[in-house]
């Protein structure tokens, strides 16, 4: 197999709140607080292929828009390796770290909250290429157009500020503005959440067409499992900082290995005209404060076994390109 | 019908006088919900769902005005009330969940003080009989160890539970209409699929008819008897989900059902609606889904008529997808 163009080595990331003063005071009078850490990424191995599309799924609190930013640059890992193209981004200096950087870039879930709103269009998608010596300042504008038409909007709008737009439209020059810099992968995080289900078909082409134009590979994370469905070749399910299940698309979906993948595609509203009885998972994500010991998701698992309490279950390959972590698979009257 | 519906909207119209005239938000839109029944009541931004789902409770508040219309609540007509009456249907005979559970929840007042206030308002009874009332309430409503919840405070409660709150405040009185306005859209699938359950069970043990307003044709599709179609303030098509669903009449429904991902084969272009909503202040004349239909003519600057068909199917449309002959 040829290098991956992302891959990750047990990245971790931990939020730390530190004890304040009189927590530390109070500690030295032999308290026992601790600092309140939070591992929102636990561990995580993932490899992505060039132009493959990777969907991350999972509830909120999960750590898949953590996970997102860590992969693309804006957090660094507290453990383990980046490597782009093989190399690990931690380590690059100078021209190749910047390319490394470049090449990734993200796309945000509310356009209205990663869009200066002080700034017209055209700045705000043509900052970076120059800022980056992609194109000189003479250029820009004439380049801010080509990008603007790539995605589908009017380069008569360029000078006119994001409030001027509508949320599909906004959605859109998000998007222009990771495209500037000519990444190889995108990372999208809920980047069709905040749109009407018409809009939302009309971005998700948009992504799809731009793939097939420009090669691009995409991270795709998402709470919509519909949307994933139609537009991953893999996907990855998250459950407190961890995945639990990478598999196909195809073979995710017809056949889900993991409990907890049964459970959330059992309650995917489906657009099926039947009366349907909705059997709740019971309970709710535990605080990531404090994750219940072995499998994280025990305590909400209709199979689970003493052993799942006690021992952290590893991803393993349950089928050919299919990753699950689940004791489970290891039970061979289950397996069968 | 032999019996009569808990509720009937008839030809309601609602508009807000802004600073570039007059708009009219709902457009003449009718409907009736039964006993024990769910309406589901789908669009998109700016379609009018929620204003509707206003309207019946008397909560539209200027500069906006109910301009025509009736909407009877078991046969009494609610715009016709003065507020004083309204206040006593109100959390009793008709209730309301938002899409933000810290709508209906005050933030600087614990739980039970909100519950026990929400009782007492509208019944004569003890203080402790309010408190035990509120504490069952919480309990069917899947909330666990309801005792210490109800001395906690709003913010003390994650989304889901705070939004069964919310829907336990409103079943307190077992209404005979309840109206949810998204409450489920901010929830991750799981908690949904918890909350749909519930106030499923629990609609269907009281009797209550519950209009469901969303922008998501799946969820409808699992959980109402019928469903309403809104676009630009007017309803563009209904009839039961099965009908609606599976043969759309209106070419809009048909371009919102293709435009849902897991309805469409992977890696094949979703069927897309071209265009976007059409701004309130600018609607074409005629029918306001014309100018992003593929099946508009001329005649669509018209006003396009109700058109009843099927077992109690109604489309606006000139060019219907399903005609009423082929319906018969």
């Amino acid at each position: 197999m040829t290098t991956p163009i992302l891959s990750l080595e047990g990245v971790s990331k931990r939020f730390v709140k530190p004890l304040d003063t009189a927590q530390k005071i109070a500690r030295l009078l032999g308290s026992r607080l601790e600092a309140q850490v939070v591992r929102a990424v636990d561990g995580i191995d993932l490899e992505i292929a060039e132009g493959e599309v990777v969907g991350l799924v999972g509830e909120s609190g999960c750590g898949k828009s953590t996970l997102g930013r860590v992969v693309a640059g804006i957090y660094p890992p507290s453990e383990g390796t980046v490597r782009y193209k093989g190399a690990d981004t931690a380590t690059l200096h100078g021209r190749e770290r910047r390319a490394a950087e470049l090449a990734v870039q993200m796309v945000f879930q509310d356009p209205m909250a990663s869009l200066n709103p002080r700034l017209r269009v055209v700045d705000i998608i043509g900052e970076a290429p120059v800022v980056h010596g992609l194109v000189t300042r003479r250029d820009v504008d004439a380049y801010v157009c080509e990008v603007m038409t790539r995605v589908g909007l009017d380069p008569a709008t360029r000078k006119r500020y994001p409030h001027q737009f509508s949320g599909g439209q906004r959605a859109r020059i998000g998007i222009a503005r990771a495209l500037a810099v000519n990444p190889k992968v995108v990372v999208c995080d809920e980047s069709t959440a905040a749109l009407d289900v018409s809009i939302q078909a009309q971005v998700l082409n948009l992504f799809m067409k731009l793939r097939e134009e420009l090669g691009l590979t995409y991270l795709f994370v998402s709470h919509d499992l519909g949307v994933v469905e139609h537009i991953a070749d893999r996907v990855a399910v998250m459950y407190l900082g961890r995945i639990v299940e990478l598999a196909p698309a195809e073979e995710l979906f017809r056949k889900p290995n993991h409990p907890y993948t049964q459970a959330l595609l059992a309650e995917v509203p489906r657009l099926e005209p039947k009366k349907k009885t909705f059997s709740a998972l019971k309970g709710e994500l535990p605080s990531p404060l404090h994750p219940p010991s072995g499998c994280h998701f025990h305590p909400r698992c209709p199979f689970a076994m003493p052993r799942c309490k006690a021992e952290k279950p590893m991803l393993k390959e349950v089928a050919p390109g299919r990753f699950s972590t689940c004791h489970l698979n290891d039970e061979p009257a289950k397996a069968a | 019908m032999t019996s009569q519906p808990i509720l009937e909207v008839r030809d309601l119209v609602v508009e807000f006088a802004t600073r570039d005239g007059v708009l009219t938000a709902i457009n003449g839109v009718s409907f009736h919900v039964d006993r024990g029944e769910v309406l589901g009541l789908v669009g998109e931004s700016g379609s009018g769902k929620s204003v509707t789902g206003l309207a019946i409770l008397g909560l539209i508040d200027a500069p906006g005005r109910i301009a025509s219309g009736s909407i009877l609540l078991e046969g009494e007509d609610l715009t016709r009330m003065r507020e004083a009456q309204l206040r006593r249907l109100r959390g009793k005979r008709l209730a309301m969940i938002f899409q933000d559970p810290m709508t209906t929840l005050n933030p600087v007042l614990r739980v039970d003080t909100q519950m026990i206030e929400a009782i007492t308002a509208h019944e004569k009874v003890s203080h402790k009989a309010a408190r035990a009332k509120a504490r069952d309430a919480l309990a069917k409503v899947g909330i666990p160890s309801p005792d210490e919840r109800l001395a906690s405070y709003p913010h003390q409660f994650s989304g889901g539970m705070r939004q069964r709150v919310a829907i336990a405040i409103a079943l307190l009185h077992r209404p005979a209409l309840l109206v949810a306005d998204e409450p489920t859209t901010a929830l991750d699938v799981t908690i949904q699929a918890q909350i749909l359950s519930e106030v499923q069970t629990l609609a269907q043990e009281a009797g209550t008819a519950l209009v469901w307003v969303t922008h998501d044709l799946s969820v409808v599709a699992g959980l109402a008897d019928r469903v309403a179609v809104m676009y630009a303030g007017r309803i563009v098509e209904q009839g039961s989900v099965a009908d609606v669903l599976e043969n759309p009449a209106h070419p809009y429904t048909a371009g919102l059902i293709g435009s849902v991902p897991s309805r469409n084969r992977r890696g094949v272009p979703l069927s897309q609606i071209p265009g976007m909503t059409p701004s309130l202040a600018k609607l074409p004349p005629g029918c306001a889904f014309a100018p992003r239909c593929a099946r508009a003519d001329a005649g669509c600057r018209n006003d396009p008529p109700v058109v009843a068909f099927g077992t109690a199917r109604m489309h606006r449309c000139f060019h219907p997808l399903v005609t009423a002959e082929a319906a018969a």
